[in-house]
């Protein structure tokens, strides 16, 4: 079966005025379906560009991106993103922005309601359908756009340092939220931080990434098991992880160039 | 939002019962007084306002100075014999009509030139240039083109309307995040959706300031354009009545003209305030 996501030599070229800025420099990467990968690394490695590029947001200056098989022509329901301004629409109720998708479907009102209302419960925003965006917090507003992303039953989630600004408490909170509805619907995830205990936590795989111009720098397995629990992210094994991530983030040069090939 | 928030929780702090004085909550009561204060502001200033005119008036040796009773009954003749209500109902209709003509045109073009690039090309040079030309300018041109009629009266104001609301719109269309239209793309929604469902709500807050701009552009241009052999307008009865030396008349046209822009941009603004009331920021 083909990966869900296959990155293939992929190099993006931005114009700017000061000339061409190479945001990806002939990158490969495959992710399987039902995997939960990581994109760790500083400003500038390119990580956001290569969500994007999955997304259909951006395209390739060479190379290719395919997903389920097919190459990316453009954004579509079957790849959900979540912002880390939310972005949600400030004029539409939390139901309604959840139903948002579904209404491109095509689908009946009692249908959306009720796909909209059980996926505010999942992120336990079950009471709350009614309130406008700017009546939720940071983390209520980030747990809508996830419902929303959810809603339209997309094979895979794009999340782009979704929790980059929320606060420290809510932000664990929130990874482990998020671990929880994984493992209930068991969609292929290719998440973005610059945390490194966040990457660590959440994913199978962690993809460490260096800046200018970007490329992979180092794929580390995480092989404890899930559910993640608090013992684990004070493990000695977590730590050691943690420990060849963060150089990997902070010292690209002292690692190894392990060129991403595919894992 | 927090201010508000902040002093629910206080009064919810407070004992029912409690006296006003000597309780823990003085940054509410400080916040209420200031409140009612600035109503009594509101008042204070108007009285005092009317006081230094009349003063003016009465102190004064000159006897075209319009004072205050006088106004009051120039007003009551007004409504008795009829003309106050005709001249403000001929008035009131080319604003409006010009108002409204403008704004339905000046929306769909700011739309126009926000999305598509060949129709900010072809349009934004001529509204900037017409932009800073003061409709009384154009006043002779007009009744070349388009005689003396209520066309020509209709045609300036609803200029003046056009030009301030198509920038608002335009403006509002460019505002708009990248990333609402990213996250609607990403939903699958096709370029119409977008457009009817992300762009045109989210550039509401800057059309209304634009049809705000717009409605007191109209007034401005009003008397400019009764100008124009106008029977009757209020703008008409302050040129009738400044050739007649009837300056109390002046005084009920320009009272008029600012109640009832007044009461029109109020409505507006309640408008403004069920339609757009998910902003983040009031």
């Amino acid at each position: 079966m083909a990966p869900m996501i296959s990155i293939q030599a992929v190099t993006k070229v931005y114009q700017s005025s000061r000339g061409d800025v190479t945001s990806l420099d002939d990158v490969s990467l495959d992710v399987d379906r039902g995997e939960f990968v990581t994109l760790v690394g500083p400003s500038g490695c390119g990580k956001s560009t290569m969500l994007n590029l999955v997304a259909g947001l951006l395209e390739p200056t060479s190379g290719q991106v395919l997903v389920n098989g097919a190459p990316v022509s453009g954004p579509g329901p079957d790849r959900g993103v979540i912002f880390q301004q939310y972005a949600l629409f400030p004029w539409l109720t939390a139901r309604k922005n959840v139903e948002f998708g579904l209404r491109l479907q095509g689908l009946s009102k009692r249908e959306r309601r009720e796909r909209a209302q059980h996926y505010l419960e999942l992120v336990g925003l079950g009471r709350f359908g009614s309130a406008l965006p700017k009546e939720l917090s940071g983390g209520m507003k980030q747990r809508c756009a996830i419902a929303r992303a959810y809603a339209v039953n997309p094979s895979l989630l794009l999340m782009d340092e979704p929790f980059g600004a929320l606060d420290a408490l809510t932000r664990v909170q929130m990874q482990d939220d998020l671990l929880a509805t994984w493992q209930q619907e068991r969609r292929t995830v290719l998440f973005i931080t610059h945390d490194v205990d966040e990457a660590v936590y959440l994913a199978g795989r962690v993809v460490v990434m260096s800046p200018h111009p970007g490329r992979i720098s180092d794929i580390v397995d995480v092989p404890l098991p899930y559910p993640r629990t608090e013992d684990m992210r004070l493990s000695p094994q977590f730590a050691e992880i943690r420990g060849r991530v963060w150089r990997g983030v902070h010292h690209p040069s002292a690692t190894s160039n392990l060129r991403g090939d595919g894992a | 939002m927090a201010n508000k928030h902040a002093e629910s929780l206080l009064e919810a702090g407070r004992p029912p019962s409690s006296d006003t004085a000597g309780d823990g909550s003085t940054v509410a009561r400080m916040r209420r007084r200031q409140g009612v204060s600035l109503a009594w502001l509101y008042l204070a200033t108007f009285v005092l306002g009317i006081g230094l005119w009349w003063l003016y008036a009465a102190l004064g040796d000159n006897e075209l100075a319009p004072a205050p009773p006088e106004v009051i009954e120039s007003f009551r003749e007004g409504l008795r014999d009829g003309w106050l209500l005709e001249h403000t109902a001929a008035s009131l209709q080319r604003v409006v009509a010009g108002f409204l003509l403008g704004v339905a045109l000046a929306i769909p073009a700011g739309f126009l030139m926000g999305w598509y690039r060949w129709a900010r090309g072809m349009v934004e040079p001529w509204v900037q240039f017409f932009r800073t030309v003061p409709p009384l300018a154009l006043i002779p041109l007009v009744i070349v083109f388009l005689g003396i009629g209520e066309t020509a009266k209709i045609f300036v104001i609803f200029l003046a309307a056009f030009l301030s609301c198509v920038i608002a719109t335009f403006q509002g269309v460019r505002n708009v995040d990248v990333t609402f239209v990213n996250a609607a793309r990403v939903l699958g929604a096709n370029d119409a959706t977008i457009f009817a469902r992300v762009i045109v709500p989210a550039s509401m807050p800057y059309i209304f300031v634009g049809m705000r701009v717009a409605l007191g552009s109209s007034w401005a241009t009003l008397v400019a354009s009764e100008l124009l052999a106008a029977p009757t307008g209020l703008g008409r009865m302050m040129q009738s009545a400044q050739q007649f030396l009837q300056t109390e008349r002046i005084v009920v046209g320009i009272i008029m003209i600012g109640a009832l822009g007044f009461a029109m941009d109020r409505l507006l603004l309640v408008l403004e305030r069920r339609l757009t009331s998910w902003q983040e920021v009031r």
